[in-house]
C-alpha cells in the first residue's frame, strides 16, 4: 500500500492554484525530499495532506484511506514558531502536550501515554534533554524534540515542514541524519521539505519538486534535469554536477542559494 | 486582625481571587497574551462606570463588558496576536469612556477610586458568594478545556492539524480570563489587576519547568503576595494594592535571580 496517492489534485489557496491535476504516488518507507521555490506549495500541500485545506478537486489518500483532519496516521512537524525559542516549559511536558491533545479535560497523562512519551522521546535520543526548559536548547536539540513530538501515536507518514530552517551546516546534518535513522528503523514514509538540495543528498530515496502548478517525484537523477526544472520553473534551467553537489541555476544566477538568503 | 468582619471577608475575597488569578495567569503567560489581560481589565471599567451612570449595579456591568471583550478578543484571534497598537488604543479609548461616564455621575468619587485601585477591605457577604460561585464555575471550565488549551498554545499549527479548534479554545480561554479579570478588580483595581494575574504566573514560570509544579506555585504565590499584602496594610495603614504590588513585583525580581543564580549554587542534581 501507498503511503500517499495524490489523484488528479488541483489545490487553491488564497485565490492561487497552487497544484493543478498532480498525480503521484509516494510508497511506504521512502524518504522523500520535498524542493522548490519559495511559493511553490511546499507547506500549502502538507496542509492539504493534513486536511486542513479542502482540495479544490481530486482526491488523497494515506496509507489507503482518505485524507482527514486529525487523522492519527499521520505525524506533522510544523515549521518553528519563534514563540518557543523563548518557552519555559521543560521538553518533556512540551511533548506530551501533545499526546492526546485534542481531547477535553486536564493535561494528565495515563501510564500508557506517558510510555509513549517517553518512547517518542528515545527514539530520537532526546530523554535527557527533555528534562530542560525549552529556551536552553540549542537549534538541533529543539528539532530532536519537535520530531519525537511527531512521532506520538506511531504514524505511517511523517510531514516535516522545513526542519532545517535557521540551523547551521553541522545541526542540520545532524537532524537529517537523525530523520533517516528513525525513518528507517520505524519504516515510514517522510515528507521532508528543504529550501537546499545539497545537504539531503545521500539521504534521500526521492526528490518532490514542486513548482507552477506542477510536482515531479523520482529520483535525484531523474528530477534535477535541465528539462525538468525548466518546466517547473517556468524557465530556462542549467543544473550544474560538481563534486557530488548540485547547482540549480538560471543564467548566472544559483536559484537555491539565492531562495536561501531571501529567507533568513 | 480577625476580629473584624470586613478583615475576615477580605482574606476569604482575596483568597478565592488569587487562587483563580494564579491559575488562569499561568496560562496567560504560557501563551504570551498577558497584554491582552491587561487590556480586558481597563475595557472594564469603562463598563462598570457606564452601568453606574445609567443605574445598574458597576459589578454587573463590569462583568458584561469584560466578558463581551474577551470572547471578541478570541475571535479575532490571532490576528490580534502582536497588534500591541490596536490593544493599546482600546484600552486607553475604554478608560477615557470611563472617565466621561463618571464625568457625567458627579457624586461618586469613591466608587472611582475602588474601582481603580481596589477595595478589599470594602468586600461585603454577599459579593463573597458571588465572587465564590464566579472563580468556582471558572476554574471548572478552564479544567475543562486545560489540554487542549495546552496544546494549541504549545503547537498551534499540529493541534489545528490534529482536530483542535483554535477560535474556539481562544473565545473560551478569554471569557474564562474576562471573569478572572472581573474579580481580580474587586482586590487590586482596575489598573493594578497586571499584577494579580501576571505577576505569579511570571514567576512560576521563572522558578520551574515543569507544567504542574508551574500551575501550583503561581497559585500559591498570588495567594501568599494577595494575604500577605492585607496583612501589611492592616499594620500599616498603607493601601492593599500597594502592599500586593510591590509583593508581586520582589516575588518576580526574585524568580529571575533564582534562575540566573550562578553556576556553583546550583544543586548537583540538575
Amino acid at each position: 500500500m501507498d503511503a500517499l496517492s495524490l489523484h488528479q489534485l488541483t489545490v487553491r489557496y488564497h485565490q492561487r492554484t497552487v497544484l493543478q491535476h498532480v498525480s503521484l504516488n509516494i510508497a511506504q518507507g521512502q524518504f522523500v525530499g520535498v524542493l522548490g521555490p519559495n511559493g511553490a506549495g511546499k507547506t500549502t500541500l502538507m496542509r492539504t495532506i493534513l486536511g486542513l485545506i479542502p482540495p479544490a478537486a481530486g482526491s488523497i489518500s494515506v496509507l489507503g484511506a482518505p485524507c482527514r483532519r486529525g487523522n492519527p496516521a499521520i505525524g506533522y512537524m510544523p515549521q518553528l514558531r519563534s514563540s518557543l525559542l523563548h518557552q519555559r516549559l521543560r521538553g518533556w511536558d512540551f511533548v506530551a502536550g501533545a499526546c492526546n491533545g485534542h481531547r477535553w479535560g486536564l493535561p494528565l497523562l495515563g501510564k500508557a501515554a506517558a510510555r509513549e512519551v517517553d518512547w517518542a522521546l528515545d527514539t530520537v535520543g532526546a530523554s535527557s534533554l527533555a528534562q530542560r526548559p525549552l529556551q536552553e536548547l540549542s537549534g538541533g536539540e529543539r528539532q530532536r524534540l519537535l520530531l519525537a513530538q511527531a512521532l506520538l501515536g506511531h504514524p505511517g507518514l511523517l510531514l516535516l515542514d522545513e526542519p532545517l530552517i535557521s540551523l547551521d551546516p553541522r545541526h542540520q546534518h545532524g537532524v537529517i541524519t537523525l530523520v533517516r535513522e528513525v525513518q528507517q528503523q520505524l519504516g515510514i514514509a517522510v515528507l521532508f521539505s528543504a529550501h537546499e538540495l545539497n545537504p539531503l543528498l545521500g539521504a534521500i530515496d526521492q526528490v518532490l519538486y514542486l513548482g507552477h502548478g506542477q510536482a515531479a517525484l523520482g529520483t535525484v537523477d531523474e528530477v534535477i534535469t535541465s528539462p525538468v526544472l525548466s518546466r517547473l520553473y517556468g524557465a530556462p534551467i542549467e543544473v550544474v554536477r560538481q563534486n557530488g553537489r548540485i547547482f540549480v541555476m538560471s543564467g548566472e544566477v544559483d536559484i537555491e542559494k539565492e531562495e536561501h538568503c531571501h529567507d533568513v | 486582625m480577625f476580629d473584624y468582619d470586613f478583615m475576615q471577608n477580605a482574606f476569604i475575597a482575596g483568597g478565592i481571587v488569587a487562587l483563580l488569578a494564579g491559575i488562569v495567569g499561568y496560562f496567560l503567560v504560557l501563551r504570551g497574551q498577558t497584554f491582552a489581560g491587561h487590556a480586558l481589565s481597563h475595557v472594564g471599567f469603562a463598563g462598570a462606570t457606564g452601568a453606574a451612570l445609567i443605574g445598574l449595579s458597576p459589578m454587573g456591568g463590569l462583568l458584561a463588558v469584560t466578558l463581551l471583550g474577551g470572547i471578541a478578543m478570541g475571535m479575532l484571534g490571532e490576528r490580534l496576536q502582536g497588534s500591541d497598537i490596536a490593544i493599546g488604543t482600546v484600552l486607553s479609548l475604554s478608560l477615557g469612556l470611563g472617565m466621561l461616564f463618571l464625568h457625567f455621575y458627579t457624586s461618586y468619587a469613591t466608587q472611582a477610586t475602588a474601582l481603580l485601585f481596589g477595595n478589599v477591605l470594602g468586600v461585603s457577604s454577599e459579593t463573597l458568594w458571588m465572587l465564590g460561585s464566579l472563580a468556582l464555575g471558572s476554574l471548572l471550565a478552564l479544567a475543562c478545556i486545560a489540554r487542549p488549551l495546552l496544546f494549541a498554545s504549545l503547537q498551534p499549527e499540529l493541534a489545528e492539524a490534529k482536530g483542535v479548534s483554535l477560535r474556539r479554545l481562544s473565545v473560551l480561554f478569554l471569557a474564562i480570563v474576562a471573569l478572572a479579570t472581573a474579580e481580580c478588580v474587586q482586590i487590586v483595581g482596575v489598573l493594578l489587576v497586571f499584577t494579580l494575574m501576571v505577576g505569579p504566573g511570571a514567576s512560576a514560570l521563572q522558578l520551574t519547568s515543569r507544567l504542574g509544579l508551574g500551575v501550583l506555585l503561581a497559585a500559591v504565590l498570588a495567594l501568599a503576595e494577595c494575604w500577605l499584602g492585607i496583612t501589611l496594610a492592616y499594620y500599616t495603614d498603607w493601601p492593599t494594592s500597594f502592599w500586593i504590588t510591590t509583593l508581586s513585583a520582589l516575588a518576580y525580581l526574585l524568580a529571575v535571580l533564582y534562575r540566573r543564580r550562578p553556576a556553583f549554587l546550583r544543586s548537583v542534581a540538575h
